[in-house]
């Protein structure tokens, strides 16, 4: 059956909460970078040290690579292969399917391990499951509410934007 | 879908250019990147092959002004359109807020056109959307070449519903921000829709 994604709204504390997490993780695991990626490409977190990075082609790419392999995974008769590991010279790449609807994402180095990371990765990421499983509630509730910031939006505003 | 952002007061947006091969999907992205302020834009992505050919996607990530207090960020993405690509075609279209159909206006290139739009009908299909309900515009590029099929037989056949139209030419920009705004537009009102 056809399932079409619900739209995602990620109030305030629950931003904070998935903060916490990825901030414990990026510490617990030695982790140079930790993202939190929605499975459309949208970036909804990140913590670590991460100046530099492009994070929205970081999110980009990510949701189209664990797209790419989801498919790969279909053909061979898999539901998805929720783990992905991309290893460099310098830096490694952890990429994780949590809840089926987020992906995370850890960037490590030699201060850390395949081995730690995985173990860190595995709790945070029932937290997170934990914590989307709610985000994901409160979004379906926030669809049918009138506090909705765009209920009230005008033709206007919206010609306002393509003013120039 | 949309994702509403309220610790960063973000709203964010996919929209998918679609269409058969060579229409100019990837030129049209190209332009908005030309010709779009550096501090609007991210850097734009192409999953090419080494001819250039769409492989995967095109991706640019747009931010269009404050709406309500909330910033805009549209992420646009092409699609590989040569036929054998379906599989990746049908990815991309996953969580789509609103669509364009890039026309090919060459007349030789008609068949490839309800090929794709057919594609394009049966993907959306797949994964729950109706072509006729989600945004939705459609754009009849390359309209300056000499052997471009006349518009009304264009209309006739990729456009009965009657979608918001445009005529363009994308490797010079005309026709490709007002496909845009149109496609942007359709989607803020859709999300207004949504909300009540």
């Amino acid at each position: 059956m056809p399932f079409v994604d619900t739209q995602l709204v990620l109030f305030d504390e629950d931003y904070r909460k998935v903060l916490a997490v990825c901030e414990r993780l990026a510490r617990d695991a030695h982790a140079k970078g930790v993202f939190v990626v929605d499975k459309n490409g949208q970036l909804m977190a990140e913590a670590g040290d991460v100046r530099g990075l492009d994070t929205t082609s970081l999110a980009s790419l990510t949701a189209g690579s664990i797209a790419a392999t989801g498919g790969l995974a279909k053909i061979i008769g898999e539901e998805e292969f929720p783990i992905h590991f991309h290893q460099g010279q310098r830096d490694n790449l952890h990429m994780t399917v949590v809840a089926k609807r987020i992906i995370l994402v850890v960037i490590f180095d030699e201060r850390s391990s395949l081995g730690l990371v995985r173990l860190r990765v595995k709790k945070a990421g029932s937290e997170l499951a934990r914590l989307f499983e709610e985000i994901q509630k409160k979004s379906e509730r926030a669809r049918n509410s009138a506090t909705s910031p765009f209920a009230e939006i005008t033709d206007d505003d919206i010609d306002k934007l393509f003013a120039d | 879908m949309s994702f509403i952002n309220y610790a960063s007061r973000e709203i964010n947006c996919k929209v998918v250019y679609y269409g058969p091969g060579l229409c100019g999907k990837t030129t049209n992205l190209q332009h908005i990147y030309a010709k779009t302020n550096p501090d609007l834009k991210g850097k734009m992505i192409s999953l090419a092959t080494e001819t250039e050919r769409t492989l995967f996607f095109d991706f640019l990530p747009l931010a269009l002004g404050q709406i309500r207090g909330f910033k805009t960020r549209f992420h646009l993405y092409t699609v590989p359109g040569q036929v054998f690509y379906d599989a990746s075609r049908k990815l991309i279209l996953k969580g789509v807020d609103g669509v364009v159909f890039v026309a090919d206006s060459q007349i030789e290139r008609m068949e490839a056109n309800l090929e794709s739009l057919d594609n394009l009908r049966v993907n959306l299909g797949d994964q729950g959307y109706d072509l006729g309900k989600v945004p939705y515009v459609i754009q009849y590029n390359k309209r300056d070449l000499p052997n471009a099929a006349p518009l009304d037989e264009m209309q006739r056949l990729l456009n009965p519903g009657g979608a918001p139209e445009f005529e363009a030419c994308a490797t010079v920009g005309k026709g490709v921000f007002e496909t845009l705004k149109a496609v942007a537009k359709g989607v803020l009102t859709d999300l207004r829709k949504m909300a009540r």
